[in-house]
């Protein structure tokens, strides 16, 4: 399995050198092998006696995080989307993109986030999930930017990072409260818990986290507003991260929780209540768009909050439409897009004002295109797959008795009206949306192209998922035992049976389905005399201007704060720096009773080292008060020799004999460089300054002196020079211990240190010998 | 002895990085090698002084000073010599260029 999920990334490392041969043959060819190869591996899988399995790799087992990957029902149905839309996807993609593109960076943001997704939905380890679940965002980001010409690209890029990244970052909050609950990062040991988990003071600020970062991932309402804007993707990526795949992971994750969260009534509330908000604003959204993708897009967004609010009712039937509905969303939403794309790509717009008429010259399309809407739309054909989720969504929307809460109560009588009245508007759109494009006037003359039907290999993909669609349709069983029930096993936590057949004779969820297509081809047919009702809801209000201005505010807070310090000032830099080691280093010696200072354990104190000492301080000080160049130099070259002379006395002639030569080699160098310097001035900064600067100082100093003194009068353990003193012949073969340390125990330290050395070399000979571009030497 | 010396080292911290925060290229680097100086001499004192003869191994002889610091220093006079050797060709340079040595005026035009 772990080979599986990192297949993409591995292949995507080879792409940027076949990539050379675009011009040739196209590179999407070569991409395709990974999700083809995915999914041939994973489709064995499919079958009545399905077992979970589990396979574990060793990461950074210290912390409890490993690739440990956990393929159930849930997972098996997501593997098998990503896989079978991913190398659908790229097929279209070799016929969307033309050569002259920059495939080789496409394809490989396109294989990072196969790999990131398969781990998403693969991964049992949680903090291993949420690394895979923010590198979805990240090659989401890279792909929505991905004509980072266009400023609207750059724009929908930013915001899909922004929101879904913070929500991300909520999740984590929330694993990392369940982790130190539950003592494990497995989530199938989590899911064992759900006891301790409930009865967990902090579970409701762990289901209000996890569900966030769900929610924005997904694109529920207020957070959906990111997703119309990644629509300035290239559509491959539309039809698969944001319609089949990546917006589905807070679907999953949400999904794999609800064993544990669905004990509790807030669960409902929220996640039911937060979905069929967005089913019903969305798909009302959606009527108002004249982008086609941007239609595709709110209905993407009300298809989600469907799935959603399912997950949330809890039961049986609900459980078992929502994975049902996430099986046939991919696959109209996915040929839907990929339609769209083709219009576009045809016509020249996707502006539906524009377009019109296109039957007679795109047949092909156009059939498909009415298969998938009607199928988006429920309405009532043995041979469209929505139908049966969308009457299973009525039927589930009925059996909601189970709650105690009034709160509950109340939103569980109202969610069959809501339910009714949301899908009267995806009705709608998707009506607009396919007779808005292939029926009524041509308009010819406004498209940039003239159109005609698209090559054969572009038509391929949406066949395939519209044949998809009816399979599913007239068979509805052949995908049920084998792959659907253990899904909605995995979900429900225990296992459920559920026929599917097109008659379920008169039932109540049938009178709902004949209620939404019949008001919704009414009103549909008089669109234009309530239409105007949009220029009140929403009018003006935006949901996007509360995102700009928060965006706009954080951005010139932030900017404000970092130029309040980052001021291009060298000693302010060196200030922050000091004076933080001293307001840090000497409340914690105080705090820890560090200070330790007695002065037993001394050698004796000799006269002729201590006027040395006077020499060297009284110099080191005079150095801040001559402002003759050649002085400075001179009382810097005492400090220097007057240590050397310290090293002689103190029993190192290896260091008196170094400093002697560095010292007068430096002072060499200064001399030379100083006589092209300009000569010191008298310092002219305010009183302030200076004694800041003083104050600063003498904190430094006094703070290494009793960091010195403390250390010195504390003797945690021994010595470990003794054994450089036993070892230096035996093992050095060398009399003198310093450089026996130095060239053979330390040889690796010294053999770098010349290396510093040298570059130090090449930095002073390119700085004096190379002419500057103004040619002043 | 041993607390003399650390109080020097301290000096030399002091008047390190009292010229550290001055204006004038110069007067960095003055103080840049101040303070290298300083920490020479308080890795120096953290090997206790005094104590036994230099590490040369001769026959007969069981105690020697301390070796270890010895050797750390050693590699720091080095590279402290090159970075100082590196920064005055830099500031030579700098203020050939620019005209200027002040940190202040080197600041670039946008913070001005």
């Amino acid at each position: 399995m772990l080979f599986t999920v990192f297949l993409p990334v591995l292949l995507a490392i080879l792409i940027p050198f076949i990539s050379k041969y675009k011009e040739k043959i196209h590179t999407g060819w070569f991409v395709m092998i990974a999700p083809l190869a995915v999914f041939i591996y994973y489709v064995r899988f499919i079958g009545v006696n399905f077992e979970p399995t589990i396979g574990q790799y060793n990461w950074i087992p210290s912390l409890n995080i490993n690739f440990d990957f956990y393929l159930d029902g849930l997972s098996l149905l997501f593997v098998l989307l990503i896989s079978g839309i991913g190398t659908l996807v790229t097929l279209y993609s070799i016929f969307y993109l033309h050569t002259s593109e920059r495939l080789d960076q496409f394809y490989v943001y396109l294989l990072i986030f196969m790999t990131a997704m398969l781990g998403v939905v693969l991964s049992d380890n949680l903090f291993v999930l949420y690394s895979f679940w923010e590198l979805t965002s990240i090659s989401s980001f890279l792909l929505i930017g991905y004509w980072n010409s266009r400023e609207r690209s750059r724009y929908g890029a930013q915001k899909s990072m922004m929101i879904t990244v913070f929500g991300g970052l909520s999740m984590l909050g929330g694993f990392i409260l369940l982790y130190l609950i539950t003592g494990t990062t497995s989530i199938q040991a989590i899911l064992g818990m759900t006891d301790i988990i409930l009865q967990s003071e902090y579970f409701y600020l762990i289901l209000a986290l996890i569900l966030l970062g769900a929610f924005t991932k997904s694109a529920q309402f207020p957070f959906h507003i990111w997703l119309p804007d990644a629509m300035e993707a290239p559509t491959p990526v539309s039809a698969y991260l944001h319609s089949a795949t990546m917006v589905k992971a807070g679907i999953f994750l949400v999904a794999r929780f609800t064993p544990i969260f669905s004990a509790d009534e807030w669960f409902f509330l929220l996640v039911s209540g937060i979905g069929i908000v967005t089913l019903i604003w969305a798909s009302y959204m959606a009527v108002r768009q004249t982008d086609l993708k941007g239609i595709l897009a709110f209905s993407t967004i009300s298809q989600l909050g469907m799935i959603m609010a399912m997950l949330g009712f809890g039961t049986e039937v609900a459980i078992f439409a929502a994975v049902f509905h996430i099986l046939n969303h991919a696959t109209f939403k996915g040929s839907l897009f990929m339609i769209a794309g083709i219009v576009d790509h045809e016509t020249g717009t996707r502006d539906i004002r524009k377009l019109g008429g296109l039957v007679t010259l795109m047949p092909i399309s156009a059939t498909l295109a009415f298969f998938g809407t009607f199928s988006m739309a429920g309405f009532p054909l043995p041979f469209l797959n929505g139908f049966y989720s969308k009457e299973l969504f009525f039927e589930a929307t009925l059996e909601l008795d189970r709650f105690t809460s009034s709160a509950a109560q109340f939103l569980a009588a109202a969610i069959p009206y809501l339910a009714v009245f949301g899908s009267i508007f995806t009705f709608i759109y998707s009506m607009y949306l396919v007779f808005g494009t292939f029926t009524g006037k041509k308009n010819l003359d406004q498209l940039p192209k003239k159109p005609h039907e698209a090559p054969i290999g572009m038509l391929l993909s949406p066949i395939i998922l519209i044949l998809g669609v009816i399979l599913i349709g007239l068979v509805p069983n052949l995908v049920n035992a084998p792959l659907l029930a253990h899904v909605a096993e995995a979900v429900y936590g225990a296992p459920i049976e559920m026929d599917i057949y097109f008659w379920h004779g008169l039932v109540p969820a049938f009178y709902m389905s004949l209620i939404v297509v019949g008001v919704g081809f009414v009103l549909f047919y008089f669109k234009k005399y309530w239409v105007a009702i949009y220029q009140y809801l929403p009018g003006k209000l935006s949901l996007h201007k509360v995102y700009d201005f928060l965006m706009d505010q954080s951005e010139k807070f932030s900017a404000k704060v970092t130029k309040s310090y980052m001021s291009g000032s060298l000693r302010h830099y060196m200030l922050y720096i000091l004076g933080a080691i001293v307001l840090i280093t000497f409340p914690i010696l105080l705090m820890t009773d560090g200070i330790n200072i007695n002065f037993s354990n001394t050698s004796e104190i000799t006269t002729h080292e201590v006027i040395i000492g006077a020499v060297i301080a009284i110099a080191a000080i005079a150095t801040i008060f001559t402002h003759n160049k050649i002085a400075t130099i001179l009382t810097l070259g005492v400090v220097g020799y007057g240590l050397a002379l310290l090293f002689i006395l103190y029993r190192a002639p290896d260091l008196a004999l170094t400093q002697l030569v560095v010292e007068t080699i430096s002072m060499a160098l200064f001399l030379l460089c100083f006589y092209h310097l300009p000569n010191l001035r008298k310092r002219t900064e305010g009183v302030f300054s200076r004694s800041i600067n003083l104050v600063i100082s003498i904190g430094f100093g006094a703070l290494i002196t009793i960091i010195g003194l403390s250390a010195h009068s504390t003797k945690l353990f021994d010595k470990i020079s003794d054994y450089f003193v036993e070892t230096s012949y035996s093992l050095g073969g060398g009399t003198n211990i310093v450089n026996v340390i130095l060239v053979d125990m330390r040889g690796i330290d010294t053999l770098f240190e010349v290396v510093v050395l040298g570059l130090a070399a090449l930095g002073i000979f390119g700085l004096i010998k190379l002419r500057s571009k103004k040619g002043a030497e | 002895m041993e607390i003399i010396m650390t109080v020097l080292a301290g000096i030399l911290f002091t008047a390190g990085v009292y010229n550290l925060l001055q204006k004038q290229l110069l007067r960095i680097i003055v103080g840049a090698t101040l303070i290298s100086h300083g920490a020479h001499l308080f890795i120096l004192t953290m090997g206790e002084l005094k104590r036994g003869a230099p590490p040369v191994l001769q026959d007969g002889i069981e105690n020697y000073s301390d070796p270890l610091p010895q050797a750390l220093i050693l590699t720091s006079i080095v590279i402290s010599f090159g970075i100082t050797s590196l920064l005055l060709v830099l500031a030579y340079r700098a203020s050939k260029e620019n005209g200027t040595d002040n940190m202040e005026k080197l600041r670039g035009n946008e913070n001005e």
